[in-house]
């Protein structure tokens, strides 16, 4: 694995992304999504949902890095705020 | 809700699963993580945290390559549509001439890209080529390889050549899907052609040319061999797109940090014009079958 040069921090990261999608696998089979409306323009499931708070959260941090000289870590608790107001009201 | 009965199904998806997981997903996993390292060797790379994303996105020369690509890609679509359309309504329904056309249009589309650029790189040469000797000849000033409008042209028109086949043999699939019946239909109505075309073709080619432009959109986006061949992204920086800006950075300088850093916006990019773009046209065909 020594070619895929791994570093800790994004070692962590693949990790939360993949215990994420493990997460919603389970939370699927135990309560299975229904496709609502919310303040987002179009009709969503639990993993659209999760993909637009993702790609939204990763648009943040390239923002932030882009016109900002701020410390990171304001935008991953902005990205952290994004994903729970789409999670729970997208 | 449709109640799932049988899981199984998913284990035949598991070979899928691998291919992608090795093609796609190791190396972009990979590609992160050079992203946020300064690799001198596989032995030797230092994490650098951010500074290649904050170089990168302050770099005028990924502006510039971005505006281009985005220029190019609007142009492309924006002749290769109208064009494909127009030329699937004009072709034959029936007869010879339907497999005549079919392979004439097809011809095109079997041409490897290095080779497309080869062809107009000579054919458009002002001392040697067909093309660019007749242009000069008629009085225009035409060199590719100098003026960087006529570079942008060519690398434009060659596309459009080599591509608008592809939009017309989609559409010209959609419009063959048509029953008669729609048709003898708007003639008792006495539909005007535009009329038939608005509410008739269009609506019915739908489906197709969301493919079709989709497939043009991501082609262009991801544009390389043919300007590469042509122009070699010149003359000066004038056809220098995404791709061939980050091949610079990344096997010219050997800058992998830099390199995988743009890889990630370019992908970024990427996925949210086409997600972007696939929800609208999904939610299209939802609200009309509504």
């Amino acid at each position: 694995m020594s070619w895929m040069a791994w570093t800790p921090i994004t070692a962590v990261f693949f990790s939360c992304i993949i215990l994420m999608l493990i997460g919603m696998g389970i939370w699927q089979t135990v309560s299975p999504t229904v496709p609502r409306r919310g303040f987002l323009p179009l009709t969503t499931t639990r993993g659209d949902r999760l993909f637009i708070s993702l790609l939204g959260a990763a648009y943040i941090h390239l923002g932030w890095l882009a016109f900002t000289d701020a410390a990171l870590w304001v935008a991953s608790i902005i990205a952290l705020f994004w994903l729970f107001i789409v999670m729970r009201w997208g | 809700m449709n109640k799932i009965t049988n899981n199984k199904a998913w284990f035949l998806v598991l070979p899928v699963f691998f291919i992608v997981a090795i093609s796609a997903i190791i190396p972009l996993m990979t590609v992160v993580n050079y992203s946020v390292q300064d690799i001198f060797d596989p032995q030797t790379r230092f994490f650098v945290g951010t500074e290649w994303f904050e170089q990168v996105l302050g770099d005028r020369r990924l502006h510039d390559a971005l505006i281009r690509q985005i220029v190019y890609t609007m142009s492309v679509l924006l002749i290769e549509v109208p064009l494909g359309i127009a030329v699937a309504l004009t072709l034959p329904r029936k007869g010879w001439g339907v497999s005549a056309s079919m392979v004439l249009l097809a011809l095109p589309l079997l041409i490897p890209w290095n080779v497309v650029g080869t062809i107009w790189q000579i054919f458009g040469r002002a001392d040697i080529g067909l093309g660019g000797y007749v242009i000069n000849m008629l009085g225009i000033d035409y060199n590719y390889s100098q003026n960087p409008m006529d570079a942008w042209v060519t690398v434009l028109v060659m596309d459009v050549w080599h591509w608008t086949s592809l939009i017309v043999l989609l559409c010209y699939a959609g419009l063959r899907s048509i029953p008669d019946a729609y048709y003898q239909a708007a003639k008792i109505d006495g539909a005007s052609n535009w009329a038939v075309f608005r509410f008739i073709q269009l609506p019915k080619m739908q489906s197709v040319l969301v493919i079709g432009v989709l497939l043009r959109f991501m082609d262009s986006f991801m544009i390389y061999t043919e300007p590469f061949v042509l122009t070699g992204g010149g003359p000066g920086t004038a056809t220098t797109f995404l791709s061939q800006f980050l091949v610079t950075i990344a096997v010219g300088q050997f800058d992998l940090g830099p390199a995988a850093a743009f890889s990630l916006i370019y992908f970024l990019i990427i996925l949210l014009v086409c997600w972007v773009f696939y929800t609208v046209v999904m939610n299209a065909g939802k609200r009309e079958e509504q």
